[in-house]
């Protein structure tokens, strides 16, 4: 049996359409078998309520008399693109303040419109024969905009790696607070319920499809950026009137230590025209699996901590090497929830008309990582190979000695295989001097968990390290834990002219 | 029931807290202490019955005792539900409830300040705490 879109339209129309969320099909389906499930289900609405960093609005502002070209642009001291034409620009999400870094942001300024707010307008132009004004300060609400047309560039992540941190130290990410030792995970989407969940081969959702966004009718203009379905991981494009948005249903947010976010709302209903339709909108938090990544890795391909699905995240409770972890959402379930009862009741009173894809969305692709061409600077590149050290049963006054000798504020301490087994600085050794107590030898005075860098790491990922201990030197060790190098701060000098131009 | 306790250790380093368990025979259950070479602030928990009698004692001892009640608050217009201060709670005082909407058990709180500090809403802050 299959079922035509006109035949769905024509039930919503007389109001006998059966349309369910996505939370309600698999119980549905268990029930009444396929073809039962298609007979009766018309309409299938999905929702999802979280942090979305892409994505951002296009505002128009009116021409100013006499006329300005806006080319630098800031709302509320957050810096918009205004690299358009003379009185367009582009708001973006995470664009942090000038004056208030990541407590106001791109979208703060988005809420604050939608929430009726004023918001302040500032320009600058050099000025031109038909636009000659070069400046403008003005307090602005969202009904004096002429458009405010939010357009997201990457929303409705199908699913989405969870996190935790194998690293000693506390992590800041955009996937909130990643405490140490793998002490919790954290998780983002509403599973079941997210719309690409749903539609994993992209049959009814695509360019034109109307969706909710942020509490307003909107569309799907077509794939998202980075959309990468191949390995499950597609994304949309879609569009909304701010004007029409509440703030219910966006939010701007602050990830500490990380930076600013907007948390959308969005919800697609997919039409059920076929047994395959039924299928995939049946699909259960237990079938959708996906890694728990390894945020302490500061790499691109993090290593994956194991496979869970969103309903053991759901849980609340994850087993990970052995113990028992606490999970947190950082999406909101139960907002998720409403907008999937939102769009079935817009659905069966027919304000969201349901349309078949304009422009199909490919669902074989994947993103590509960005091509580099100019390498950037290993430790290998800048770290001095000139390595002063001492052994750990050498005597105080000797470390004192190579200190001076060899101009050097660290020295890494060997043990006796010929690995690093510590490190003293003069602070280490000013400090037995001052307060001499029983030690008299390097290792007794020596820091024994010592912070190491390798020759082929990333100079950035070295000076993070740096930043985050509080330290200012690196022993550089190859994979036999011996010292071939020392990176401080002092060989960062070295950047300068060959890589910082 | 939990009371911070500040004291001074200028006079010398007394063991408050432990002469306090010795002569009421009360268990005390230290939440968090910040304590330096002059003065000392302790969270403690205590059964509710037992209030009276060590607060009495501690306040022979030369330390300020005061109840703590209510130190987290929730602001709901801020809320969306998301849960990012569940997993984070050393105390364990965020859960869902059956409709996935946030609830809390202020009772369990020591103060910590991480689920305010995280908060990507900026929702909870300290009631009448500055």
């Amino acid at each position: 049996m299959k079922k035509t879109i006109d035949l769905i339209r024509e039930r919503i129309r007389d109001g006998n359409a059966r349309v369910v969320t996505a939370e309600e099909m698999p119980a549905i389906v268990a029930e009444l078998g396929e073809e039962g499930a298609l007979r009766e289900v018309d309409v299938v609405t999905t929702g999802t309520f979280g942090a979305m960093c892409s994505s951002g609005a296009f505002l128009n502002f009116g021409h100013a008399d006499p006329p300005i070209k806006m080319e630098k642009v800031w709302l509320n001291d957050v810096e918009a693109y205004g690299g358009i034409a003379a009185v367009d620009a582009y708001i973006g999400a995470t664009q942090k303040s000038a004056t208030r870094e990541e407590s106001y942001g791109g979208a703060h300024v988005i809420e604050d419109f939608i929430a009726g707010k004023t918001v302040e307008l500032r320009a600058l132009s050099t000025g031109t024969d038909c636009y000659p004004r070069r400046t403008i300060t003005t307090d602005l609400l969202l009904e004096n905009l002429n458009q405010a047309t939010m357009v997201n560039p990457r929303n409705g992540y199908q699913r989405y790696n969870a996190a935790s941190n194998s690293t000693d130290r506390s992590l800041h990410t955009y996937m909130g607070l990643l405490l140490p030792n793998c002490g919790n995970i954290t998780y983002s989407g509403s599973g079941l319920l997210n719309p690409l969940a749903n539609d994993p081969h992209f049959r009814m959702i695509g360019g034109g499809v109307a969706a909710f966004l942020g509490g307003a009718p909107g569309m799907v203009i077509g794939e998202g950026t980075q959309h990468s379905p191949a390995g499950g991981f597609g994304t949309l494009m879609v569009t909304a009137e701010m004007k029409a948005m509440s703030r219910e249903y966006i939010r701007a947010a602050t990830m500490t230590g990380y930076g600013v976010t907007l948390y959308m709302g969005l919800g697609i209903p997919i039409p059920i025209l076929d047994i395959e339709g039924v299928r995939a909108t049946a699909i259960r938090d237990e079938d959708i699996v996906v890694d728990v990544v390894d945020y302490g890795i500061p790499a691109r391909s993090r290593p994956s901590l194991r496979k869970v699905s969103y309903a053991e995240l759901k849980s609340g409770m994850v087993e990970l090497n052995g113990e028992e972890v606490r999970t947190s959402s950082l999406s909101s379930f139960r907002k998720a929830r409403e907008i999937a009862g939102v769009v079935k009741t817009w659905v069966e009173e027919g304000n969201l008309s349901l349309v078949l894809p304009t422009r199909a969305i490919d669902s074989l692709k994947s993103a590509m990582p960005l091509r580099e061409t100019v390498t950037g600077p290993r430790v290998l590149d800048i770290m001095d190979r000139k390595v002063i050290a001492i052994r750990e049963d050498e005597e105080i006054r000797a470390a004192a000695q190579k200190l001076l000798k060899g101009e050097t504020n660290h020295l890494p301490v060997i043990g006796a295989s010929g690995t690093l087994v510590g490190i003293v600085t003069t602070y280490d050794i000013s400090k037995a001097v001052v307060s001499p107590g029983r030690a008299t030898l390097v290792r007794d005075i020596m820091k024994k968990k010592v912070i190491t860098t390798t020759p082929e790491e990333a100079v950035d990922i070295a000076v993070r390290k740096l930043e985050q201990y509080n330290i200012s030197a690196l022993p550089v060790i190859d994979r036999e834990k011996r010292v071939i190098g020392m990176l401080t701060a002092m060989n960062l000098g070295k950047l300068f002219g060959r890589w910082l131009k | 029931m939990k009371l911070v306790v500040t004291f001074s250790r200028k006079a010398g380093k007394k063991p408050i807290i432990a002469q306090v368990v010795r002569d009421t025979g009360v268990l005390i259950n230290v939440e968090r202490a910040l304590i330096d070479s002059s003065e000392g602030e302790a969270l403690i928990d205590i059964p509710d019955e037992s209030c009276a009698i060590v607060k009495e004692r501690l306040a022979d001892l030369g330390a300020a005792v005061r109840v703590l009640e209510d130190i987290i608050t929730l602001d709901e217009s801020r809320c969306v539900d998301c849960g990012a201060c569940i997993s984070i709670c050393p105390q364990e005082v965020f859960s869902f409830d059956k409709d996935w909407k946030l609830s809390m058990d202020e009772k369990k709180c020591v103060l910590c300040g991480r689920c305010i500090e995280i908060c990507p809403h900026r929702a909870l802050s300290h009631k009448g705490e500055g």
